[in-house]
């Protein structure tokens, strides 16, 4: 079954993506967001619990009050009212020194270490299908304290055993393999949101576990939905329901004419 | 130092420091000279066969179309593209046969609006090789590299990665910390073209909102090419000199075009052209819809003036201008079509 208030019409998916997002923020802390469902949610932690919370873009927008969603990261918009709208190198140096709480990406193929495939499909030299590449993802992961990632379509053929690419760093091969390649000792994904559930990653293996159950899914229907077998905590926890409130800000304040947000 | 790993990836536009340095010695002036072109002009002078570009802006932001638009005109052929956060630029480059070879950080996408359905088939097809991969800092840090002239810059990010493996970059033992670090080389682009608010004519330039990689780019690159919104007078310049993004001695054009950067967004000044994006992103899924793209807003008018009164004239520029001040509602026409 997919999520219940889904079903019931309450709210799409894609709402509900971006609330559950959105609760992963915090106020007085920094979050690196990419395109689309990390800005929705973003926006919305500044427009509820998070108010403080310092958004920042990789092109040199800086803690912005966002007046409407962005369609680029590099737009006027990601700096509206900002603190600072500064350049690339001066955001991705200031990562890399560990200024970065939280980063926050799309993925489009994940394997259990929560390693990201975003650039091809298939063989890297005859690509399938040849998608955008890195963009700023790669150092995202590489750089901030904790990721978070949003992959709206969990199934069999994105959740796989390994990715075809390894564009963007999860835990690469396992425990201590981050510390091996010469990642930063704080860094590394912290949770992954799908249409089924949220998870996080078990601390001995680095191998991703169901963190909270989305209201009406099964733990079977999480497994149906991957090639690799995801770990199960002991106690099952639920993801919580975005309010009427919730649903308010995203539908007529952060992104009235659905861009993000979808039918 | 101990070489850990070397990148698969095709090492472009990288030279020994000290023939960066004789170059610039013999070939960039220092004197103030009237740089002034013309768009044909200075395309014509200065990119050339083969040559390996870079476009300034980012995505769909500050980018100089008004160049992309001329180098599709003159038809030239076999570039090598700096794909770093290239998105329009490189969409229409690819499509129009300008692109041998990319090193790509991103590409092939257009943001939130979806991916490239013309440049994508390209690459699929195999008529244009993605030759190295590379993250946005990474190709940033290149530029930066340069800039300073030194032949590379150590960095902690692609580490354990296949962006990396495919790469040009070289992981060594750091020295001091005795962990691994990634060293990303120097690139000397043989030509960039950058968009700004305003410049004199010897190419002093300001540049409002972010600067993007555009002052690194802009300092590392052989020949570069500005396109501006407005050529002021050079007493503007030396009223606020604080506000010089990009000093003269760097610049070897400098091209007056108005809206020089629509379809794209010139931040405070004109918002993205959604109509234009959505009308590209639906006729570039075939080979016909490309061509007749071309024809109508290339081949088919005389100058960027004739183009802009093709794409909606005044009132279309106003309507921009309101967008970019929030005070028209933002659409999305290529919503529809993806």
């Amino acid at each position: 079954m997919p999520i219940q208030g889904v079903t019931d019409g309450k709210y799409n998916l894609r709402e509900f993506l971006a609330f559950m997002g959105a609760g992963l923020l915090e106020d007085g802390k920094s979050v690196f967001v990419g395109t689309g469902l990390p800005i929705l949610a973003s926006m919305l932690a500044q427009r509820t619990h998070a108010p403080g919370v310092l958004i920042l873009f990789e092109a040199g927008g800086m803690g912005p009050r966002l007046p409407e969603l962005p369609t680029s990261v590099g737009e006027a918009r990601t700096y509206h009212q900002g603190v600072a709208a500064s350049s690339m190198h001066d955001l991705m140096a200031l990562s890399q020194a560990g200024y970065v709480d939280y980063g926050f990406l799309g993925g489009a193929q994940m394997d259990k270490y929560g390693n990201i495939n975003t650039t091809v499909i298939g063989d890297h030299a005859h690509p399938d299908v040849r998608l955008p590449g890195s963009g700023g993802a790669n150092d995202v992961a590489s750089f901030s304290h904790r990721l978070i990632t949003i992959m709206a379509k969990q199934s069999k053929r994105t959740f796989v055993e390994r990715v075809d690419f390894l564009t963007t760093s999860g835990y690469l091969d396992g425990p201590g393999a981050r510390e091996r390649a010469g990642l930063a000792a704080s860094s590394g994904p912290y949770r992954v949101i799908t249409q089924l559930a949220m998870y996080d990653f078990d601390e001995e293996t680095k191998c991703l576990r169901l963190f909270s159950l989305h209201p009406g899914v099964t733990v079977e229907e999480v497994q149906e939905n991957s090639s690799f077998e995801v770990l199960i905590p002991e106690e099952l926890r639920f993801s919580p329901e975005p309010t009427e409130e919730h649903l308010r800000l995203l539908r007529e304040e952060i992104d009235p004419a659905r861009i993000a947000l979808g039918r | 130092m101990k070489v850990l790993q070397k990148g698969k990836g095709k090492l472009i536009g990288w030279h020994d420091p000290d023939d960066a340095r004789a170059w610039v010695a013999a070939e960039k002036s220092r004197q103030l000279i009237d740089k002034r072109l013309t768009v044909s002009e200075a395309v014509d002078r200065y990119i050339h066969e083969g040559d390996i570009i870079a476009s300034g802006g980012f995505g769909h932001v500050r980018v100089s179309m008004a160049i992309i638009y001329e180098i599709i005109r003159q038809q030239k052929r076999n570039l090598v593209m700096a794909a770093k956060t290239a998105v329009h630029d490189c969409d229409l480059l690819v499509a129009a046969g300008c692109i041998r070879d990319l090193e790509v950080a991103y590409a092939f996408g257009h943001e939130l609006r979806g991916l490239s359905p013309a440049s994508r088939k390209i690459i699929e097809d195999g008529e244009c090789k993605v030759i190295a991969e590379i993250s946005n800092a990474g190709y940033q840090w290149r530029f930066l590299a340069g800039m300073m002239g030194v032949p590379f810059i150590p960095t902690r990010t692609m580490l354990g990665t296949d962006t990396l493996a495919q790469s040009s970059a070289i992981v060594v033992e750091d020295p001091f910390s005795g962990k691994p670090i990634t060293l990303v080389p120097a690139i000397y682009p043989d030509v960039a073209f950058i968009h700004v608010h305003r410049c004199d004519r010897y190419g002093n330039a300001q540049i409002d909102g972010t600067m993007i990689e555009d002052f690194e780019l802009s300092r590392c690159a052989r020949k570069l090419i500005l396109t501006t919104e407005e050529v002021v007078d050079d007493a503007v310049i030396r009223e606020k000199p604080w506000m010089t993004m990009i000093p003269f001695f760097l610049v070897d054009a400098v091209v007056e075009v108005p809206y020089g950067s629509h379809p794209c967004e010139m931040p405070a000044m004109y918002d993205f052209d959604e109509d234009h994006i959505a009308e590209w992103l639906r006729v570039s899924r075939t080979q016909e819809g490309i061509a007749s793209y071309f024809d109508e807003y290339i081949f088919g008018v005389d100058d960027f003036e004739a183009y802009l009164e093709r794409c909606g004239g005044a009132e279309k520029l106003e309507y921009l201008k309101r967008r970019e001040n929030l005070q028209e509602p933002k659409r999305a026409p290529w919503r529809n079509g993806r």
